[in-house]
Order: structure tokens, then sequence, then C-alpha cells
């Protein structure tokens, strides 16, 4: 699984890598047939709804749906009793979605109704009677580490808290190498502050959604909105008692996903809604559900303390990170501990983490969970050494940049990376030297992401036509159906358009983990380039036949085999389409599968530039300019990875300056809607520059690296580095909404 | 024996070690060797854990070989979204 060695991928010309074809969801998506998670119907139909709890925090005493049942038109309501005892790592799972003893946050499910019709099943969740012992609450992250504060949990946390901590602290960690202490007093100017984030939601386009059907015999459908329909189905036959292969899962067309879509919320609902009413049943979320009981990012506290000397040299670094994740432990607090620092090569370093729970919903991933709020608060501390000491902010990074042979400060030693790739990208790009204008800042951020492989199979048919069938189990998110058909295609030598991929439903192709970690284009890619050698190595096994020489004797060129020199024969090259064509008579049809759980994905840097403008009077900010630079080992389809680098400045801009989970006092979300959430749209921003920077990935035959995640991780930093210095205030707390920037431009004096 | 680097507040678990030594030729007689040795690790084991070997990331791979010149980072299991 190493970096192409026969053709060598720094030297390797590609022919369709790297160029950009049109995609082949387009004309579907724009002229509306596209079917997505709420445009599946079936016959006899149902419609699933769940009763939410109004209060943040209450034992539930006794439910009475005896009224609701007896309503005309109501076939089943069932609660979480419904589903006996599921196994222990499926048991917060189903909580989220229906409540046990008691609900954690407002919003969360209590019960679930199917009925003939919306009407009908809304007038009965009127007539559930839920008895509520109403409890304290808190939803404040900070809060809910005091002593003192309303217990959510009984069991409080792992063996890693130490005593007389509140039990709602679940988990504690700490990663670095030296001594932070020591390399303060080599410094001279260290800066220690204070950040805050607020929780923002993915803010997918698209509501979940499901159609389920369980059947008496335990054979079951399921077509849902989802990033990963293999992880769907592995949860609800856990939570339902059913066998995987009885499960039979399709993921619809997606309308966003970003990492909340990685888990189910509605769908072992749907299925046991079913189950009770043997119809299908089928489930959509409104957007005020979304919000309310889907899964938002983690909210943060965090304190970070930074050295530097005067020529820029970072002495020493220690952050501590408190993120709450909702009711539930697992928070991504260890993702951004571990990620913040890990741009540069630092001798002294500390991160401490700890995981807090209170009554909100449980956090779900998003983009490289837990790296943006982390990276706001150290690179805003590096910000401020820079601007403190008259140094310049891309040069200093530069100066402190981890490179191939560095330690990181989460442990490992890191191989050929391109950190420094990004930094003198930005430092050589237009926009780093652009005139700025009064009220006016720049700012600058680098971050980094792990991402990861995992769990895939492919499969390759080659048609009698000649054309290719290429089939992957991953819902496609990002583009990976134009990139994976861009790979065949490139292996197979053969055009773009003679290859169609499909995504499968969970019956048709083993295992394949969720579209999350950045993972597709890395994992699935080479899956899909092995499968096509796989082919290959049977299209020249049959040409050999034809011809009657040795296999070894045939290679493959430009979409033919032929001989491997003038000993193998004299044969003219026999095209995939002449193969394929004659396949019933040399041994029935042509196919390359991979299967692999694909290790080794490579780390991805990226820096960002972005200047803004406030407006002293209101406290407004507006976004001028943006450029993103990234290292994506390999772009297979420039324009795609150029669209994953804009999407994800785009949605920390929102995350920066607009969006935020408000909750009241009374501890109920107070904006679950989108005229109240506010995402960033087209006419609050700038063209998202972009400059891919390629550092193949050794662990890839073409050198790719993930680009989907990285790119959230600096903009909440760099937006905050931009407001800072245009305001000529720091910026500490997400979002820098107007209120607050006016606040702290005020309190400045 | 495989040299085998422990995160921070993990040391607990090794008496303090930083470095701890197992005798492995893959991830999974690794794993083992670490639970064996230090039984203070095995939660962190059940939560979940990646490998770092000479700087990429292992899963899940038992199988993967390692080797005393390996360089070998023990991580909580990395997730993505």
């Amino acid at each position: 699984m190493a970096l192409d060695d026969k053709l060598g991928v720094k030297d390797r010309t590609f022919k369709i890598v790297g160029t950009r074809p049109n995609r082949p969801d387009g004309i579907d998506k724009v002229t509306g047939r596209a079917r997505f998670g709420a445009d599946m119907n079936a016959p006899g139909m149902l419609t699933g709804h769940v009763l939410r709890s109004p209060h943040p925090h209450a034992r539930i005493r006794a439910i009475d749906t005896s009224k609701a049942e007896a309503l005309p038109g109501v076939k089943a309501v069932i609660t979480a009793k419904d589903f006996g005892h599921v196994p222990d790592d499926m048991a917060d799972v189903l909580d989220h979605c229906l409540a046990g003893d008691k609900v954690l946050y407002d919003g969360h499910g209590v019960a679930a109704i199917a009925a003939v019709s919306p009407a009908v099943a809304k007038q009965a969740l009127k007539l559930i009677d839920v008895d509520y012992e109403v409890l304290p609450h808190v939803t404040d992250v900070d809060a809910a580490m005091k002593p003192d504060a309303p217990v959510i949990r009984e069991a409080g946390g792992d063996e890693t808290v130490p005593d007389g901590m509140s039990k709602n602290a679940m988990h504690r960690f700490e990663f670095g190498h030296g001594d932070p202490e020591t390399g303060f007093g080599e410094a001279d100017l260290v800066i220690e502050r204070s950040f805050r984030t607020e929780a923002a939601h993915q803010g997918y386009i698209e509501p979940n959604a499901c159609l389920a059907t369980l059947a008496p015999d335990g054979q079951a459908e399921l077509w849902c909105c989802t990033q990963g329909h293999y992880a769907v189905r592995d949860m609800c036959a856990a939570i339902l008692g059913l066998d995987k292969g009885m499960l039979r899962v399709t993921a619809s067309e997606i309308g966003g996903g970003f990492g909340g879509k990685t888990t189910v919320f509605i769908e072992p609902i749907a299925l046991m809604l079913s189950k009770k009413t043997g119809r299908p049943v089928k489930m959509v979320m409104t957007r005020d559900e979304v919000f309310r009981a889907s899964g938002p990012t983690a909210s943060t506290s965090s304190d970070v303390k930074i050295g530097m000397t005067k020529d820029g040299t970072i002495t020493g670094a220690f952050a501590e990170f408190r993120y709450q994740g909702g009711a539930y432990p697992g928070s991504p607090v260890e993702f951004g501990a571990m990620a913040c620092f890990a741009p540069y090569d630092l001798k002294h370093v500390k991160t401490v983490g700890w995981d807090v729970v209170t009554n909100r919903p449980k956090q779900a991933a998003y983009r490289a969970p837990g790296a943006p709020m982390a990276a706001f608060a150290t690179e805003s501390v590096i910000d401020e050494l820079c601007q403190k000491l008259g140094l310049d902010p891309v040069e200093t990074r530069l100066k402190n940049a981890a490179s191939e042979g560095t330690k990181s400060a989460y442990g490992p030693t890191f191989p050929q990376i391109g950190v420094k790739a990004t930094l003198e990208a930005a430092k050589a790009h237009p926009h780093y030297a652009a005139p700025l204008g009064p009220n006016q800042g720049r700012g600058v951020a680098t971050g980094f992401w792990f991402n990861f492989g995992g769990n895939t199979c492919v499969s390759l048919n080659v048609n009698a036509d000649g054309t290719v069938s290429l089939t992957e189990g991953n819902p496609d998110i990002g583009g990976s159906r134009a990139s994976m058909t861009m790979m065949a295609a490139e292996e197979l030598g053969i055009p773009y358009d003679r290859i169609r991929t499909v995504i499968a439903d969970t019956g048709s192709l083993g295992l394949n983990d969720v579209t999350d970690g950045s993972r597709v284009t890395f994992a699935v890619g080479l899956s899909t380039i092995k499968a096509a050698r796989d082919a290959i190595r049977v299209m020249c096994e049959r040409a050999a036949m034809v011809w009657g020489i040795d296999p070894d004797a045939v290679e493959w060129e430009d979409g033919h085999a032929k001989p491997a020199g003038p000993n193998a024969g004299q044969f003219p090259p026999m095209s995939l389409a002449e193969i394929a064509a004659q396949a019933s008579n040399t041994g029935g049809p042509i196919a390359g599968h991979h299967e692999v759980n694909a290790e080794g994905a490579g780390v991805s840097f990226a820096t960002h530039l972005v200047d803004s403008e406030v407006d002293p009077e209101t406290g407004a900010v507006k976004t001028l300019r943006y450029t993103v630079f990234q290292d994506a080992g390999k772009a297979v389809h420039p324009s795609y990875v150029e669209g994953q680098f804009q999407g994800g400045a785009v949605q920390g801009i929102g995350w920066a300056l607009n969006e935020e989970y408000i909750y009241g006092e009374d501890g109920k979300l107070q904006n679950a809607g989108f005229l109240d959430y506010r995402v960033p749209v087209a006419s609050d921003l700038p063209m998202i520059d972009t400059v891919i920077l390629e550092i193949p990935n050794p662990g890839h035959p073409y050198g790719v690296r993930g680009v989907g995640e990285t790119s959230i991780v600096p903009p909440l930093a760099a937006i905050a580095n931009s407001v800072s210095n245009a305001a000529g205030v720091r910026l500490t707390d997400i979002p820098m909404s107007p209120p607050k920037v006016l606040e702290a431009i005020d309190a400045a004096g | 024996m495989v040299k085998v680097a422990i995160w921070g507040s993990l040391r607990e678990a090794t008496e303090g070690a930083a470095e701890v030594e197992v005798e492995a030729a893959n991830l999974r007689q690794l794993l083992d060797g670490l639970a064996e040795r230090h039984p203070a690790i095995r939660p962190q084991i059940e939560r979940g854990v990646s490998v770092s070997i000479d700087g990429l990331i292992f899963n899940d791979s038992w199988f993967q070989p390692v080797s005393p010149d390996s360089e070998v980072v023990l991580l909580p299991r990395i997730v993505g979204g």
C-alpha cells in the first residue's frame, strides 16, 4: 500500500487525476431527480413522530400513553422500554434517541408515535401524559465543573478523574513532553489568556430522515440520510436485536453531514415502530428537532500560556481545555488537545483536557472534531505574542514549524509533512502583502488534522460493451463518485465517462466504515486503484489466453493489453472493450475487487489568511478577503478539493462570527431555527481563494491525503486574529457577534 | 523488545514511565503485552486506542509488524467527522 514504487508518484504524469470533469451527480441534483432522505415512500406507510421533553433535566416518574393509543389513526406508541436491554456500548446511543429514567436535555425524546398522518400524530403527541420530577440543570461547561453543580450522571467519571471533582467531569488526560515551566523561564514574553467557544451545529441543510420496514420474519429495510449506512446498520441491529445480515440499509443522497450524520437519532425508533405496526414507517426531523435533539459540537472553555523569545522562538506552551459534549461522555477534547500544537516543533509542551457532561444533546462529530476550538485558543496567543514582540506572524510560525523528524506535541515523530509549505505559500501570496484600510485587520492561523483510513470494500465490474461499473459503499458527501471514477479511469486507461460509480447498500458489499475522518478519497481511492489493478490482472490473463502466451508476458498500457516485449510475440494490442466482449468465451465476467482496513493515512496541515473589517459603531464584522493554503497530497479532482477548502472556511466564518447555541436560564435552547441561528450565506462572504499544495502521502499509491477536515481547523483563530487586529483589542469569546465585539472595544476604551 | 511511548496522564498506569518495553512482533501482541504488563492501561485500551508506528496511525490491524527499531506511540483512538 505504499506510494506507487513502480511509477514513482512524484514523477508520474496523470492523464485524468488532476483534471476537472463534470460531476456525475450534477444533473440529478439540479433537476430535482436526486432522492434524499425524505424522498422515499412506500405503500401503506405510516408517519413517525417523537414527543420531546420540555425540561432540560427531569426524572420520568411515569408515562401514560393510553389516551394517545386510543386516538383513531394511531397505530403504535413506544418508549425506551420497548427496546428492552441493549448492549452496553449502545446504551447511550439509544438513550439519546429515547430517554430512559431521566430526560437529560431540552428536546430529549420521551416517546414516539406511528400514525396514519402527521396531523393525527401531532394530536396524539399531546395526549401522552408524562409525569416529570424536574431536577436542577446545568448547560455551561465551567458551571458543570463546580463541585456543587447539579449531577447529571450519578456514576461520575472514569478512573482518570481525581477524587473530589464534580461528577460531571467524565475524563481527564495530559499530553506533551518537556517542562513548560522551564520553557517559560527561557522566554522574553509569556502570555496567558482564557478563551470560550459556544457550541455550533453542522448546519446541514437536509434534516435527518428515514423510511423503515421491519417484517415479522426479522428481515428489515432502512432507507436513510447518513454518512455511514453500515454504521447505521450495526447500531440499529444491536439496539433492536436484529441480525446484521437481515437489515439492509440504503443511503440516500445526502444534503450535508459534516460529521453530524455519523450516528442515529430516529432510525431505531422508525424500525421499532415498524416492528410494532407491521407497516413501513417514515420519519423526518423538523429543523427545530435537528437543533434540539441531534448532535451539535461541544462548547469549550480553555486557558493557554505560551512563552516566546524576542526572536520568535516558542520556548514553552501549556493549554488546559474543558469541553462539554452534552449529557453523555465523549466530547472531542482529546483531539483538540492533541492537534492544537501539532504544527510546531516544541521542546516544552503540555496540554490537559477535561471531558464534561451538561444538560445538552449528545455532541456529534463536526469536521476535525475538537480541533477548531483548541486552535482558536492557542493560535490567538501565538498571534498576540507576535504582535507584542513586533514579529511577523507567518515568519514566526515558519521559525517554529514542525517538519519531517519533529517529535509532535502529541507524541509521534512526523514523516514528510506540509506545514512549512502552507506557510511559505501564504508568505509568498499577494494577499499577504495587500494593503489594509481603516478598521481592517489581517489574521493568520495554522491548523492540523490527523486523517485516517478504515474498513473499505470496492467492486469493479467490466461490462461486455467495455463500460465499467464501480461499486463503493460510502455515501458521497464530498465528490467521491467523481474521484473514484477518475482513479479507476486512470488505472484502466479508459475515458472518465465510460465508468459509472454507484453507492451500494449494505447487502451488496462488505463493511465500509463511515464517510468521516477525511478517509474516503484516501481509503476508498486506494481500494479503487487496487480493484482496477485486480481487473487488469484478469484482463491480461484473458489476452494471454487468446494469444496463447504466458500471462506474465502481457502488460497493460493505455487501456490495452499488449505483449510485454518482442520475445512475448507479435500481437496487436487488445483493448479493454475487446477483451470484455470476449469475456464469455474466455472464462466469464471480468471483475476486480479490493477489501482492506486501510491504515497509514497521512496527516494534513493548512494555513488560512483572512482580512476583516470591524464597524466600531456596531461591532459588526465583515470578512473582506480569505485565502486557504492546504496540503492535499494529490488533488484528484481539484474543484472538489477547492470546495472542501472553501466549505471549511465558510463554516469556520459562521462559527467564528455568528453561530451559537443559546441556552436560557431555564436550560432551554432559545434559537432552534435558521432565523435565529444564522449561518453565513453567499452575500455575507467574499470569494474564498484557495491554494492547493501537493506533498505526497507515502501511504497512498497516488500520494492522496484527506482534505475534508483540516480546512475547518484554522478559521476560528484566523478570523479572531484579524478581528482583534482590526478592533485593536483581543477577542477571546466565540462567536464574535456584534454585541461582544462592541463590548470588547468599549472595555478597551 | 519494542519501546512504546505513553502519553502524559496514562503514565499513572505505568508507574510514571513515559516509555515501556513490550515483547511484540505485531500490533496485537503489543496491545496484549501492554495490558498484561500494565493492567491499569486496560480500561483505556478498551475505550479505544490508536497506535502511531513510525509516524503513521494504525487503528485495528493486529498483524501490522512492529520492530525494536519502530517508533511506537500509544494514542487515544482517532475519530473524525
